[in-house]
Formats: structure tokens, sequence, C-alpha cells
């Protein structure tokens, strides 16, 4: 079966690498005049010499922003089910190794939390997970996403990767769309960073979008840990997959988050560090590159930046997030994954947009939908 | 100006609108007063149907709209039927627009699966406005099946473009028995008057209003040139010519 894995094979990182620090001026200039951009181009704009045009790529991708999303911001929260983690990675506070108290929620639990994100006008919830298929997997989620399917219209998951008839049956409980994040497309050094469980099978997480599409997800979200690697060289392979992924599965929608490394419990350092400028470049990038992909930001990012890009191409944030199981209201001193940066409260983050001139849209999506 | 007659209603206004986009409800509500519009098409998966105070729903409360429930975000014609009937009973309402587009990047609407649900929907009495193509077979097809009006687009959703779909919208307005509303890709006045002048029945308008820097002139503006594009239609336009009137005949040596 032709899967992402086939196109990969065709790159090499270091090549890829090389092309996009080579860019320069006319590159960039003619990727901007375009009406349509090429991978090429995108190699052009997250390369150096894209950064003298920063204010221009600004501009650029309000407007296409504006165009395609409007006045309005959609706002989801994500819900830690559990800390429960069978992998051993270098920069998560989960980490098998990490020794300390683990929890999963019960049904019970769960709908205490339910309760406190509520009361914020949530309708969109994202359900994580730390990977344990065993004490988090398929009869774990058979249980609890009728309690979600209650109260929410919109659910996603950010879970293990799953196989595909694993997906079609949660699809089947509901399931909108999942987040999988390769975190690097440095085949190389994917083994440094994920050193032991299931995580560590870099090609099974790359064909994840894959089997999500054959199950006929209505959402992929893509992304990468930026930190790990060159952050340019890894967001020009995750445009190359969202690039692959929207030619194969045409009737699913796809989103791009932005996830820089947070200090975490057992450890901090970045290997790789992107400037807050650099980033805005990134965002910008993408938008540029594809008018249509969703693009989130989440409470990593601090209420400065956050306050500034939503202007810039940002289509869903999340607000009052809790990293942590039970966080909301069962037990807030859990172990979080990592630390947020961006405290205020969902409706105070609300406030915010509405003053920036948006709407922020808590429902965007129906139950009806997606019904067989 | 004559009025419009889409199944049991009477509009005076040939503009009707969207709700999306906008940066507040309450400027919505402002701009669609302002445009004159009678039917304002909603988007069930922003409605909180269970909320008897849902915002959107709250700000579109005024006696000359009438609520055109659509169904964008379904891909299929089962789930499109399933969704309109959600629709009829929390909004009490049997009109639809039917959004059948299974493409998310682009919005377009799939043909088969929107004449599916436009049969079996007419069956169930609901009145279907269905967005598709610019496909003059379809339209005839669609009117075969009980269809209450057609809405070919102009561009895609959201473009601005304008009519890039215009020898077919005349070919369309030429052979179709019902009314013709042009949905989609308008992102200007004179996009909207010159579909009028083609001899459209109205047409929609929603992202050119909604992220105009006013919304409200913008509506304004929208109103007048619908207003003016349909006038023009009815006092009969001239006939545009490739040539020129020779002033000197060449056949001006015959005699009578």
């Amino acid at each position: 079966m032709y899967t992402f894995k086939d196109i990969f094979a065709q790159y090499d990182w270091d090549s890829v690498k090389a092309d996009i620090y080579s860019k320069n001026t006319t590159d960039v200039e003619r990727a901007l005049n375009k009406s349509r951009r090429t991978l090429d181009d995108f190699k052009a704009l997250i390369s150096p010499a894209a950064l003298p045009y920063l204010e221009e790529m600004a501009q650029l991708s309000h407007q296409l922003t504006q165009k395609r999303f409007g006045n309005t911001m959609q706002l989801y929260a994500p819900m830690y089910l559990s800390n429960e983690c069978h992998n051993i990675c270098s920069y998560c506070g989960f980490s098998f190794n990490n020794k300390v108290r683990r929890r999963t929620l019960s049904v019970k639990e769960i709908e205490q939390e339910i309760e406190a994100v509520k009361k914020w006008g949530y309708d969109h919830i994202l359900l994580v997970t730390g990977e344990d298929h065993i004490k988090v997997g398929m009869h774990y989620f058979r249980e609890v996403f009728p309690v979600f399917q209650k109260h929410f219209s919109n659910i996603s998951m950010e879970v293990q990767p799953m196989d595909q008839h694993e997906y079609e049956e949660l699809i089947s409980l509901g399931l909108y769309s999942v987040l999988v994040y390769q975190e690097t497309y440095h085949q190389a050094d994917y083994r440094k960073h994920h050193l032991k469980g299931r995580k560590a099978n870099f090609d099974y997480r790359l064909e994840t979008p894959d089997r999500l599409g054959r199950a006929g997800i209505h959402k992929i979200g893509l992304g990468v840990l930026i930190g790990l690697e060159d952050w340019r060289t890894d967001s020009f392979f995750n445009a190359l997959h969202l690039d692959y992924l929207e030619k194969t599965y045409w009737q699913t929608k796809y989103s791009v988050s932005f996830p820089r490394l947070r200090p975490f419990s057992g450890g901090d350092v970045a290997k790789v560090h992107i400037s807050d400028r650099e980033l805005v470049q990134l965002i910008c990038a993408y938008r540029i590159f594809n008018e249509d992909v969703e693009l989130s930001l989440s409470t990593r990012e601090t209420e400065k930046f956050r306050n500034h890009v939503i202007k810039l191409g940002i289509t869903s944030i999340s607000a009052g997030s809790k990293t942590n199981p039970g966080g909301y209201a069962v037990e807030p001193e859990s172990l979080e994954q990592f630390e947020i940066s961006d405290e205020r409260d969902p409706n105070e983050v609300a406030a915010m947009i509405k003053a920036q001139g948006y709407e922020a849209v808590w429902k965007d999506w129906d139950k009806v939908y997606g019904v067989e | 100006m004559t009025t419009l007659n889409i199944a049991d209603k009477t509009f005076t206004s040939r503009l009707f609108t969207g709700t999306g986009k906008f940066s507040s409800s309450h400027l919505m509500e402002e701009a669609l007063v302002v445009s004159g519009s009678e039917l304002v098409t909603v988007a069930l998966k922003r409605v909180d149907i269970h909320q008897e105070d849902d915002d959107l729903l709250q700000h579109l409360n005024h006696p000359q709209f009438n609520l055109l429930p659509n169904t964008s975000g379904v891909r299929t014609a089962k789930e499109a039927v399933l969704a309109a009937q959600l629709a009829r009973e929390a909004l009490e309402t049997n009109w639809v627009k039917l959004e059948i587009h299974p493409d998310p990047k682009y919005l377009l609407p799939d043909p088969v699966e929107t004449l599916k649900a436009t049969e079996e929907l007419a069956k169930l009495g609901f009145v279907v406005l269905p967005y598709i193509h610019a496909d003059p077979v379809l339209c005839k097809r669609l009117e075969e099946a009980g269809t209450a009006a057609v809405m070919p687009l102009g561009s895609p959703i959201g473009s601005n473009k304008g009519l890039k779909t215009a020898d077919f919208l005349e070919i369309i307005i030429e052979q179709s028995k019902v009314p013709v509303v042009v949905d989609a890709g308008i992102g200007s006045p004179s996009h909207a008057a010159q579909a009028m002048e083609m001899g459209a029945d109205a047409v929609l308008v929603n992202t050119a209003i909604a992220v105009a820097k006013n919304p409200v002139m913008m509506a304004e503006a929208f109103k007048i040139a619908v207003e003016a594009g349909r006038m023009a239609y009815e006092a009969g336009l001239g006939q545009s010519r490739q040539q020129a009137r020779a002033t000197s005949p060449l056949t001006s040596f015959l005699d009578d």
C-alpha cells in the first residue's frame, strides 16, 4: 500500500536543509508574488532569506486568513485523561522513567472535569493521554466516549497512534479529529529522542495520518515539536506531509500546530531554539503556502505573544488549559505534561479576542454530522 | 421592481445574506438589517439548538429575517437529510440550504450527493435550495427532483473572485423554471449588480460583507447594487455590439 513513507523515502534531510538555507531574496519575492505556492516556495518562505520580509509576510498572512476564516477564532479546551505512559522520551514529563504518581480518570471523575470545562462555555474538547495502550486503550475509550458525546459537539483526541479499524470504531463513537505530531522527521535522531516504547517506531507514527485518512476522519492535526531538531527542515517535511495528505485524503480537513518545547517535570532543555520572530515567520509561511489549513496555538505560548499572533494566521486557540489529569477539578496538583505559559482563564482570552475585533467561536460542529 | 417568489414566500429584497465570518453577532445583526435582506442563511453547526438564548439566533430575531438553515459541514446526502431534519425541528422551518461539499479545502459542491439529497428532501416536504456548481444539466435534474430554486456558484466560496462561471450562469438563467440565486464568490457590489443584470433572481453574499472594513456600509452598498442590477434588467438593457456602426455604410449604393 502506497503511503507517505514512500514519498518520505525520496527525500534526504541534509539536502532539504541545504536547499532551504541557500534560498535568496529572489526566491522569497517570487514566492510572495504568486497566487498559488509550491513546496519550493514554502522553503523560501521559511528560509533565513525571508526574515527581512516578515512584515510583508504578516500582512499577506492576515489578509489571506481573514478572507478564508473571517473575523473569527475557534476556542477549544484540552482535557488530560491520563498521564500513564509506556514511552521513554527525552522531552516529556510523562516519560516512563519519570518517577511520579500516575493516574487515569474514572468516568465519575471525567464527569466532574466536564462540569468544570462546560462552565466556561466550551463545546469543542480535545482529549489527551499519555501513550499506554493497555490502561488507556480502546476499552477505556469505548467507556468514556459516550460521556463526552453527551456534552460536546466536537471531540478530538491526542493519544497514542492506533490501527485503522480502531479509528473507524472511534469515529463511529463520535470522534471528529485526531492530532498526531511526528515530533521530528529527522529519522536518525528520532531514536535519540524516543528511547523506548511504541513511540520509538518511527514508521508506524509516520503512517498514522494515512490510517486516519483511510478511516475517514474529519480532521487530522499535524505538527513537529519545535526544539528537537532544525525547525526549518522539520517544518518543510511537515508541509510535505500536509501536501501529500490533502491530495490523497481530499475529504479530510487539516490543521497544523506549533508546539515549542516547554519546561517539564524532569527537564527543560530544548536542543534547538526558535525565536518569537522566527515562529511568526513560520506561522505566516504556512498560511501563505496553504490558505485553507487551520493553524492552532496552545497555551504553551505567552500571553503577549498570543495576543499578537491571532491576527497573523492563527485560527484556533486553547485557553485556561490544564495539562494534568484532573487539572480542572479533580486533582489540580497531579503531574503536568508541561508548564503552560498563558494562564488566563477562557473568559479573559475571549475578551482579548473580542478586543482585537474577532468573534470567539465556541461551537462550529454538530453531532449529527458524520452519522452513518 | 417585481417581487421574487420562492415556494410559499415572497421577497422584496433579492439580496440573500450569510452569517459567518463577522467579528461579532452584534455587528452581523446591524449589517444584515441595513442590507434589507429577508432571507438569512445560518450554519447549523454554529448554532446551539439546545440553548434558548443562542447568541447567533438572538441577533437574528427580527421580523424581516426568514432563517435558512444550511448543512455546511456534511459530506453525504444521508448526513444532509439528517441535518435538515434536525434544523427543521430546532428552527421550525422546512426551508434548507443544501450544502454538501466533501472537499473541505475549496468547499466545492458534490453534484451526485446533492441530487440524491434534493430528491429525498423534496419528498419529505422540504423547500430545498441547493448550492451547486454552475452546471446547467444538473440544474434541470434538480428541477425534476423538486428543488425550489438553484444556487449556482460564481466562483469558489469566500474567494471574492466574482462571476468566473458567467457563461454557464447565462445558460442556467435562460433555461431555468425555478429561481436562480447566484451563490459564492461575489466579492463586490459590482459583481452582484452584474449577476442581477444577467437575470439572476437573487444573489447570496456573505464574505464580502463580513470581512469588509465597514460591514454595515458594505451591506448597504450591496443592497443598492442588487436593486440597481435588477432595475437595469427589468428596464431592458441595450444590446452591446461588437462592431461600431459605420457612418459610411458599404451598402449605401444600393437602391431601396
